[in-house]
């Protein structure tokens, strides 16, 4: 019987796991490795790389043989948008000010929740800038710009 | 008496008005988002390390570690009121404290998680005291072939003892050192896993690592599974525990005390697993066992002392000797570092100020929290009330400006929302993210040390065997590996 391979928790996992240390153990070729009494500064993260394929090989295997499914859906939707919120917040802090990027990282973070409710989230838009701009504007006297660009 | 000194030093640091402020400040704030459902302490200090981290060294410290207590206790509150735990380590009191508020003895309750709390802390904070320098003086024999055993034991430890599988934690244990190689190579200057990107060079920055994968990952994983919360609104009244109610609760405290104390200073076990290991206890040794989990006090006084008590000896093995056994001792020590504090056992010797300060301020931290807990119950139930609507966009906002704030800039904004999505992705597979920021804190130390031993040692390996110390770690390693491995290896063949 060959085993279902979809949404297999820990085939991910394992999967997971094996690129990272493959990925890990290449680039470390880069940097020279060394002798075990004088490690190079590839010494270490080979060393790391080949641990976690073995992990990830083992982890594969298992998922192999029980099966088990990730719990629950993927939450897609809210992750996205949580991303792009913060996202958004980097690329817009230092471009047009600290008011207008907590409005819109607010904004895009509440569109992730099951509920969006215009006047609620508008609510607290207003509410939580307020507070951030008097917190860390004039309490801890970060430097940024409240409207405008920081250059 | 040398303690007496040292402790009138602490006191005479600590009792500055600068430092009793931070202490207040911290505690008010920890409790405050401790308190939020689903917010637990290790979220809570990602996310307010960076006010922090524009204060000097021992008010900052000071601050954090009132943020870490008050968090800690703003989550009993939780599961006393909510039937939802903030956290692992209170997951237990839900069990006994949410039936006493469902008999209307939600006061009680409160008082008695407040009250034992408060008795532990002072013990565990006396331990420290008391052990510290001990401990401290023992440590100063360390070469790096111990410290390397040393690290490899917490992080082995820390990785078979977290709920669920064995091996996934350590995979993300190795992944965690992996993000923590990330940066220049102190000994060659090499830039390491930095794909030209210039802010990578200095490494990946510990709130972008924290932030990502406990309050990012967190709620987006909470907002796919809508939860159903119950939470307790019925007026409190009489706050006061009765005298039998004391009676009843006072030997529990001292037992779950004792446990919880013993959990703290082990690698990897801390609050969770102290508060269970406390509660099975006391049901064990209970006249009538029935009556747990039904709104018995002793099921709420036990392990609220245990993981009180555990949190506070969590302190010694990072102050002492800079191995961190938890997170949020990871996330306290990688604070330390940022502050330019060489931990380990020289901070005694070199830093008795912020040592003994910090050891007063947990005294005056908890002394605070029954103070400012008691009476303002009625507005942590209130904040129960808020929905998870307003709160998690406003989580969100705060890590982003958090972030942000700490080098002014961007990338490290950006570097989170990726950190974030890896660590929805690992919570989704069921990887435990805790012993990876462990491995990620630990990493440069562990290499720095492994180099160091061999480079001494000739490259012997067996160095690690032959110094007695040294050996005593190695074999602890292989002993909670084959205990904590074997039945899972045995599992796995049964499932075939």
């Amino acid at each position: 019987m060959k085993p279902d391979l979809r949404n297999n928790r820990d085939w991910i996992a394992g999967l997971l796991f094996i690129v990272l240390g493959a990925l890990a153990t290449v680039l470390a070729r880069d940097y020279p490795f060394g002798t075990t009494m004088r490690m190079g500064p590839g010494y270490f993260p080979t060393m790391l790389g080949g641990i976690l394929l073995v992990f990830g090989a083992t982890i594969l295997l298992r998922g192999i043989r029980s099966g088990e499914r990730v719990k629950g859906e993927w939450g897609v939707r809210p992750l996205a948008w949580i991303t792009l919120s913060i996202v958004l917040f980097g690329f817009l802090l230092d471009r047009v000010g600290m008011v207008p990027a907590t409005v819109v990282t607010l904004f895009a973070a509440a569109a992730a929740g099951r509920e969006f409710r215009l006047k609620e989230v508008l609510l607290l838009a207003i509410v939580m800038t307020a507070f951030s701009v008097a917190v860390f504007s004039y309490g801890l006297k970060l430097p940024y710009p409240l409207v405008g660009s920081y250059y | 008496m040398e303690l007496l000194s040292n402790l009138a030093l602490g006191f005479g640091v600590a009792f500055s008005l600068e430092n009793l402020a931070y202490c207040f400040a911290g505690v008010a704030l920890g409790t405050l988002i401790g308190v939020l459902p689903g917010v637990g302490p290790l979220v809570t200090i990602a996310m307010l390390f960076p006010i922090t981290f524009h204060l000097p060294a021992v008010p900052a410290i000071i601050m954090l570690a009132g943020i870490f207590y008050g968090a800690q206790y703003g989550g009993s509150t939780t599961s006393i009121l909510v039937n939802l735990p903030g956290e692992t380590a209170s997951a237990v009191t839900c069990i006994d404290g949410y039936q006493m508020a469902r008999q209307g003895r939600a006061g009680p309750a409160l008082a008695t998680a407040a009250l034992a709390s408060f008795f532990a802390g002072c013990v565990g904070t006396l331990l420290i005291a008391l052990a510290g320098p001990t401990l401290g003086e023992w440590a100063l024999k360390f070469g790096s072939a111990e410290y390397t055993s040393l690290m490899l034991m917490a992080l082995v430890a820390s990785a078979v003892m977290t709920q669920g599988d064995a091996v996934k934690g350590l995979a993300m244990v190795v992944l965690g050192l992996l993000i923590g190689v990330v940066g220049v190579d102190v000994n060659s200057g090499m830039a390491r896993y930095s794909f030209g990107i210039p802010e990578l060079v200095d490494g990946v920055g510990f709130t972008v690592v924290a932030v990502g994968l406990f309050a990012v990952a967190e709620i987006v994983a909470n907002l796919e599974s809508r939860e159903p919360r119950e939470v307790y609104t019925g007026k409190l009244t009489g706050l006061m525990p009765t005298a039998r109610d004391l009676r009843d609760a006072a030997w529990p405290t001292v037992r779950g005390t004792a446990l919880g104390a013993c959990f703290g200073v082990l690698p990897g076990t801390g609050p969770a697993l102290s508060s269970f290991a406390t509660y099975m206890l006391e049901k064990k040794i209970a006249r009538d066992p029935s009556r747990f989990g039904r709104g018995a006090i002793e099921g709420v006084a036990a392990p609220e002392a245990a993981n009180n008590a555990a949190a506070q000896t969590a302190f010694i093995p990072m102050l002492t000797l800079g191995i961190p056994a938890t997170a949020t001792m990871a996330l306290m020590l990688a604070a330390l570092t940022l502050q330019g504090i060489a931990t380990g056992p020289q901070v005694m010797l070199d830093k008795p100020d912020l040592f003994w300060g910090l050891i007063a301020s947990m005294w005056i931290g908890n002394c605070l929290l029954v103070i400012l807990n008691l009476p303002l119950v009625g507005l942590w139930v209130k904040l129960l009330t808020v929905p998870y609507r307003w709160l998690f966009p406003s989580i969100i906002l705060f890590c982003c400006i958090g972030n942000y704030s700490v080098s002014n800039n961007p990338f490290d904004v950006y570097l989170c929302a990726l950190i974030g999505v890896l660590g929805y992705v690992l919570v989704k597979l069921e990887c435990e993210p805790a012993p990876l920021l462990l491995g990620y804190v630990l990493g440069p130390l562990l290499e720095e040390n492994l180099r160091r031993a061999l480079l001494i040692a000739r490259g012997d390996p067996t160095v690690f065997f032959t110094r007695p110390i040294s050996a005593a770690f190695m074999i602890a390693t292989v002993v909670i590996l084959v205990v904590m491995v074997a039945p899972a290896a045995r599992g796995m063949r049964r499932g075939t």
